[in-house]
This record gives C-alpha cells, sequence and structure tokens, in this order.
C-alpha cells in the first residue's frame, strides 16, 4: 500500500472526520514530563524525560491533521511514516503505531529519543505555516516505541525468507544497525562486526544514560538479534581481520560504518596537562566502562570546577556528566554566541535548568597546571561576532588583549572528531579525503573499492544518530539492488 | 571470551600467559598489543604481545602486576576465560636489516621486546641485548634472549647477576665500544627516558615502544596521548614506536602518573576488603 492508499482506509477517513482541524489545531502542544532539574543534576542514571502518558499522546496525535501530503515525512532521513503512526495512536493502537515505526526504523526508541526533531520532520510540520507549534511527532514516536516495549509484546519485523548471501557490517552504531535491520528484512544473512566490548557504537559509548538508557539500546539491539542479526565483538576489521579475509570468507558485500574516531584537540599550550581529556575519553570512562560507579575498576576525575570546551550535543552530555559527577562550577565554554551552537535546543534548556553556565564567546587559548601537572586555571580569549563565515554563522573574532583567567580541576575538549583511520589505512584501493572521511557515490553509499559501502561518521565526518541510520537505509536498498544486478 | 592454555611465573610478580587467540595469532607482528579486560566491571588495559604459536592459535602476554587491572589479570588460572580481547593493535615494528642494534629492555619490557629480538635477528642485525632489572630474581626470558641475539648483557641494581649498574652503563659500554645503527628501548618511562638521553648525546637512532594509559585502544579516546617533537601523537594508532629523541618523557611521565591516587584508594580498598 502506498501512502495515499494508506490514507484512504476507512479508519482513517473516519478519523479526520472525527474532529475538524481548526479544532485540532487549536489543541495546545503536549510538554514532555521532566526530573526536576535540582534532583535530576545530582543523580546519574535517572533518565530526564519521562515519557508522555498514554491520554498526554492520545491528545497530541490528535493535532496531527493527517495531511495528503505529509511534509513531515521530508523532513525524516529514514522515511517513517509519520501520519500513519500518530493516527494510530489516536486511535489508541500504541501496538500498530510502534509496528508502523519499525517498517522503516530499527531504532525508534533511540530516534524518539536523540533525534533533532525540531530541525527534521517537526520543522516540516504544517503547523508551523499556520504559526503554531509542530506536533511532537519525537515524543510520539518515543511513547509507541517504549508502549511497546513496556508492554513486553515486541514486534519482530518479517523478513524475507534467507537468501544464502553473507553480508559484513563493520560498527555496530546506527549506521550499523539501520543498515542491518534492512538487510535482515531482505532476507540476508548479516554479520555485525564491532571493536569494543558492547554492541551499539556511540549509542553506548557516547550518549549518557540520562538522555538514552543503554536498557533501550539493548531492547533494539534484542531486536535485530531475532530478526537473525549476528553480532561479534572485539573485532577489528582492518586489524583482527582484513576485508580480503572477508571476502575469502564468502562474504558478497561489507558496510563500513566504522564512526568517527580520532578526537580533535585545540593544539593550545598545556591541553595535555592532567586532568584535561576528549569528549569522546570522558563520556567513554563513564558510559562504556561506568567508571562513577564506585564497583567499576574504570577511574574517572570527578573535578568540582569543570569547563567543557564546545557548544554542540556531546559537549552538553559532556558538561550535564560532569554536573552529575558532583561538579559545583560546570562550564560550557563556546567561542561563538548562543544563538549559533549546534546543540539541540531542548539540551541547552536542560544544560541551563541544571545549573550549567554559559560562557559563550570565549575560547580558551592555553591552560595552567600545578606542579604534579593537573590542569588549574584555563586562560580564555573574549570573542565578538564578526561577519557569516563558510557555513553561515557568524565567525568569532578575537576582542584583542580582553581575556579571562578561569580557574578549574578538569576539562574536557569537545570539539569535533575526525574518522576513525583503521579502514581507510587498510584498505587498498579505498577513495578517501583529506579529512580522513571515505568518499562513496552519494545516491548508492558505494565506495571506489565496488563491494564496499560505507556510511554515518565515516562518511560525514560527525553528524547525528538519525542522519547516520538514513545512510544504512541508503546503503541497504543499493547495496541489494547491486548484488541482484 | 579467550581462555587461558598456560601459566608461568617468571616472578612473583611477572605472569607469563599463553592464551587462545587463532585470528590475533594469526595477524600480529613484532610491536603490536592487545587490549583486555577482565569481568563486567573491569578496566580495558593495553599489553604488548610477547610471542604467538600459529599452530595452537594462541599469543603470550607477560604482564606483571602493579594495581587493580594487572592484579585481576595475574590472578586468573589455566582454563579461565579473559572476558574480552581485542587486537593486534598499533603499528608493527618497522624491521630491516638496520646492522648494528641494542634492544635495551627493562623488567617487563623484556617481554614485549622478545618479538622485536627475533624480528630484528631473522633480518640479518646484529643483535646487542641488554636485559635490566633490579636484582637477580626479576631478569626474565634470559635464555630465549641469548637464543636470538649475538651477545646479552645483563644489568642488575645489586651486581646479583651479570653487572652491577642501570640499563644505561650496559648501553653506554656497547657504544663505546663500536658503531651501533639503531637503538630499540622498552620499559618503564624512567628507564626510557634515561636511555634515550644517553643516545642522543651520542647520536645513536632509538625507538622507544611507550606504555601509556588507554581506554580503547583505537584511537577513539585520546587517553593515551603524548608529544613527539612537539606535536600531540596517539600512541594507540600512531606508535606505540616512537623516535625516542622526540618524544617528551616528563609529559609521559606526568600523564602516567594522573590516576595514581584513585588506583592507590582501589589497591587499599582490595587490600583492606
Amino acid at each position: 500500500m502506498n501512502i495515499a492508499e494508506e490514507r484512504a482506509q476507512a479508519w482513517r477517513e473516519e478519523l479526520r472526520g472525527s474532529m475538524k482541524a481548526k479544532e485540532r489545531s487549536s489543541i495546545e502542544r503536549v510538554h514532555m514530563p521532566e526530573l526536576d532539574a535540582t534532583y535530576r543534576s545530582h543523580v546519574r542514571n535517572e533518565e530526564v524525560n519521562l515519557g508522555l502518558t498514554p491520554e498526554q499522546a492520545v491528545q497530541e496525535a490528535k493535532r496531527c491533521l493527517d495531511c495528503a501530503n505529509p511534509t513531515c515525512m521530508e523532513g525524516c532521513p529514514v522515511g517513517i511514516y509519520i501520519p500513519k503512526f500518530i493516527k494510530n495512536i489516536e486511535r489508541g493502537e500504541f501496538l500498530q503505531a510502534a509496528i508502523t515505526l519499525k517498517e522503516t526504523s530499527a531504532l525508534p526508541a533511540v530516534c524518539g529519543r536523540v533525534c533533532p526533531q525540531e530541525r527534521q520532520c517537526e520543522s516540516k510540520c504544517i503547523h508551523l505555516k499556520m504559526n503554531k507549534e509542530s506536533v511532537a511527532i519525537g515524543h510520539l514516536e518515543r511513547f509507541a516505541a517504549d508502549y511497546e516495549r513496556i508492554s513486553g509484546k515486541i514486534s519482530v519485523p518479517v523478513c524475507a525468507p534467507h537468501n544464502g548471501i553473507k553480508i559484513a557490517v563493520v560498527g555496530s552504531g546506527p549506521a550499523g544497525l539501520a543498515f542491518a535491520g534492512d538487510m535482515a528484512k531482505l532476507g540476508y544473512e548479516v554479520v555485525v562486526f564491532e571493536a569494543l566490548h558492547e554492541i551499539g557504537g556511540v549509542l553506548k559509548y557516547g550518549i549518557p544514560e540520562f538522555r538514552l538508557p543503554n536498557e533501550i539500546v539493548d531492547v533494539e539491539i534484542h531486536n535485530l538479534q531475532a530478526m537473525g542479526v549476528h553480532f561479534i565483538t572485539n573485532c577489528i576489521v582492518g586489524k583482527t581481520i582484513s576485508i580480503q579475509d572477508l571476502e575469502d570468507d564468502g562474504f558478497k558485500g561489507v558496510f563500513v560504518a566504522s564512526g568517527a574516531g580520532l578526537p580533535r584537540f585545540m593544539d593550545i599550550k598545556g591541553e595535555n596537562l592532567v586532568g584535561i581529556m576528549s569528549s569522546n575519553e570522558y563520556l567513554t570512562r563513564v558510559n562504556l566502562m561506568d567508571a562513577a560507579n564506585p564497583d567499576s575498576d574504570t577511574p574517572v576525575y570527578k573535578g568540582k570546577k569543570v569547563a567543557v570546551i564546545g557548544g554542540g550535543n556531546t559537549a552538553m552530555d559532556s558538561i550535564r556528566t560532569a554536573r552529575r559527577l558532583g561538579a559545583e562550577k560546570a562550564m560550557i565554554v563556546y567561542r561563538r554566541s548562543e544563538q549559533e551552537m549546534p546543540a539541540r535546543l531542548e539540551e541547552v534548556k536542560h544544560a541551563k535548568e541544571e545549573g550549567i553556565e554559559f560562557l559563550t564567546l570565549h575560547n580558551p587559548i592555553e591552560y595552567l597546571g600545578n606542579e604534579q601537572g593537573r590542569v588549574t586555571h584555563m586562560m580564555l580569549q573574549v570573542m565578538e561576532l564578526g561577519e557569516p563565515d563558510a557555513s553561515g554563522r557568524r565567525s568569532p573574532v578575537e576582542l584583542p588583549g580582553v581575556t579571562k583567567l578561569v580557574e578549574v580541576d578538569e576539562v574536557v575538549v569537545s570539539v569535533g572528531v575526525s574518522p576513525n583511520p583503521l579502514i581507510p589505512q587498510s584498505v587498498k584501493g579505498l577513495e578517501v579525503t583529506k579529512w580522513g572521511t571515505v568518499v562513496v557515490n552519494q545516491e548508492t553509499m558505494q565506495s571506489a573499492v565496488p563491494i564496499i559501502f560505507a556510511g554515518g561518521d565515516i562518511v560525514r565526518g560527525g553528524a547525528t544518530v538519525i542522519l547516520a541510520m538514513g545512510d544504512g537505509r541508503k546503503a541497504a536498498k543499493a547495496m541489494d539492488e547491486w548484488i541482484r544486478k | 571470551m579467550n581462555k587461558i592454555i598456560s601459566k608461568e611465573y617468571f616472578s612473583a610478580n611477572v605472569v607469563k600467559f599463553e592464551v587462545e587467540a587463532p585470528l590475533i595469532a594469526k595477524a600480529r607482528k613484532a610491536g603490536h598489543f592487545v587490549i583486555v579486560r577482565v569481568g563486567d566491571k573491569g578496566e580495558r588495559i593495553p599489553l604488548t604481545i610477547a610471542d604467538a604459536d600459529l599452530q595452537k592459535g594462541t599469543i603470550t602476554l607477560v604482564i606483571q602486576k602493579m594495581g587493580v587491572s594487572s592484579s585481576k589479570v595475574c590472578a586468573l588460572e589455566v582454563g579461565e576465560y579473559i572476558t574480552d580481547m581485542v587486537g593486534p593493535l598499533g603499528k608493527a615494528t618497522h624491521i630491516e636489516n638496520f646492522g648494528t642494534v641494542i634492544c635495551a629492555c627493562g623488567g617487563v619490557g623484556t617481554a614485549p621486546m622478545m618479538p622485536i629480538v627475533q624480528a630484528l635477528k631473522n633480518a640479518g642485525n646484529k643483535v646487542i641485548t641488554v636485559l635490566a632489572a633490579r636484582n637477580k630474581d626479576l631478569i626474565i626470558l634470559e635464555e630465549q634472549m641469548r637464543n636470538y641475539s649475538d651477545e646479552v648483557i645483563i644489568m642488575t641494581d645489586d651486581g646479583s647477576s651479570g653487572n652491577k649498574g642501570l640499563v644505561t652503563t650496559g648501553v653506554e659500554t656497547v657504544i663505546q665500544r663500536e658503531k651501533v645503527d639503531l637503538c630499540v628501548t622498552i620499559g618503564p618511562a624512567i628507564m626510557m627516558k634515561f636511555v634515550s638521553k644517553l643516545t642522543k648525546q651520542y647520536e645513536v637512532p632509538t625507538l622507544a615502544s611507550l606504555n601509556t594509559i588507554m581506554v580503547d585502544g583505537t584511537g577513539m579516546c585520546g587517553a593515551c596521548r603524548v608529544s613527539v617533537g612537539g606535536k600531540t601523537k596517539f600512541v594507540c594508532v600512531d606508535g606505540p614506536e616512537f623516535d625516542a629523541h622526540q618524544v617528551d618523557f616528563d609529559e609521559m611521565l606526568m600523564r602516567l602518573g594522573g590516576y595514581k591516587e584513585m588506583e592507590q584508594e582501589e589497591m587499599n580498598k582490595i587490600i583492606n576488603n
């Protein structure tokens, strides 16, 4: 059934007729219930967003006008059938809504939590044209996925009969998982190779529990396992085994989704002092290694005066983690103004509520330490906004001679990552940009080596979970077509 | 999960394991390391591969009890499993016929030097191994080293075996005696610092294999970063071997000490329990 046919179904017609559009659009957008800010800023693992109640969800679903031309879907990198799942919520068929999500998304409970919906589906909602707030698509997505999980009646998507063709996936982050799900549905035998000891990539090592509990990720992984996807941990393609080994072993296609490996530093004086680390290191210690748990063997600094350098989601995750680990003073240092911050609005809002200070238009130029080599101060250059740069954002310019010395005992540098060099280093013939990203055909995600497709941060150099998933879906479709030929 | 096939005590605190890891055994080269983790709450720690047996599908690891995590590894018995092991990681040692090479190693650094000595010898080099330890009981792998070295010089702090003195004394004797084309050094950071200082004086090119703190070991976290020639490098993907004369050993020592207090607290907890 195509989208128009779906929409023409009797129940959808009836539902649309049950309430006037004007009535629907006059309902106010739901507010996501949250944990109290003071309480949550001192507990490590409790999720901030609590999720909608069924009543709230149904009410919010009523706001959706079930447009004939659902522009929201254009804003979704994986093309979720948005009106269909929302209308299922409105009529109380919550499990059906979850099944709809899974038709196109391998990780709905994850996306409902971490997608920047305000820049994707929700930014295309018809309500915005009427000067109203968009339908809370993300909240509804999370509701349907959570409802299914809690009900215990978790549906496993229907897979085509096995075709006996083996496909390898390098990396078990969002791109790899989305790809694996789609290929399993098409009947392929999918094996995912993961370098770390846990499956999930950035969903496990990067995004903190208070935003995305590991339990949620595990449920989605179990679902993929139920579809027949195999996972092998502690195996680095390019080191433990080679692409050639995979070919010799009968694999007919390889999807490389090895992610953004190397953290960037700023190359300023004192940056290697003890107590200064990348956000990857900090978050990996806390999330993957559970270092803040007294039972864990992995140590982590619990700074009292912590600065995080950067203005992205990872920076927000890091500083909010530091606050939860006991930072009395927790600061975001960002060289542009708040308006240019790449972090999601919700993350910035949550951070502020939790007492995070924002030192915008400040940029570190040097770190100072004590005789043990521990960082004690950071020297900040004060900035002002100049002309817009290539990214369209107004570029920060130094205010000559205006600096500020700030006391710190821990600094987390979160100024971006470079792609993981392991695969590009070990595969001959792979085309790589000067930034280290793998060059692919944008339509098919196929690389210069025909058997290898790639997606996610190894191609994009640092993007979002959902864009990585979109790459995975695109690559699955294209690889399937390529193999059939 | 990797099964332990054999266990041997080199000394009270130094253990040699053979561990089942057929894929790593096949892929590894001299200079490579693995990351291991023991138990659900275990820490990921790097260990250099000392040897491999392709037929048995095993690799050899030599571990010294230092803190919580290394003690947990050392406590494992034959038939038990290392929870997680991944590798081979890092860049392999560059091997060619350099001419005369000094391999200067100390303490537990002797084990990772073993495959390098073998590879250098097989490439046609004259290999002079300087093996240093505090005393006779802490000298390990002496026989194996003799099998692959043209000469082995033993140095002990107290003179209980070989010559009395530090590793640098042994290295200097050789350099003053004959032309040396390369020095490779593996051991505690402080030892490598002084070997490097000495060979710089004599302008002998020197490689040091660094053993920094790591978390993932695949270039993701940057915990292992060191300054080499004024530039920040990651030991896990750019190393572990670097031009010793360019390495900022003082910074490396400082960073190695970064978690000492926390480590001590953890050890105390274990001792008190």
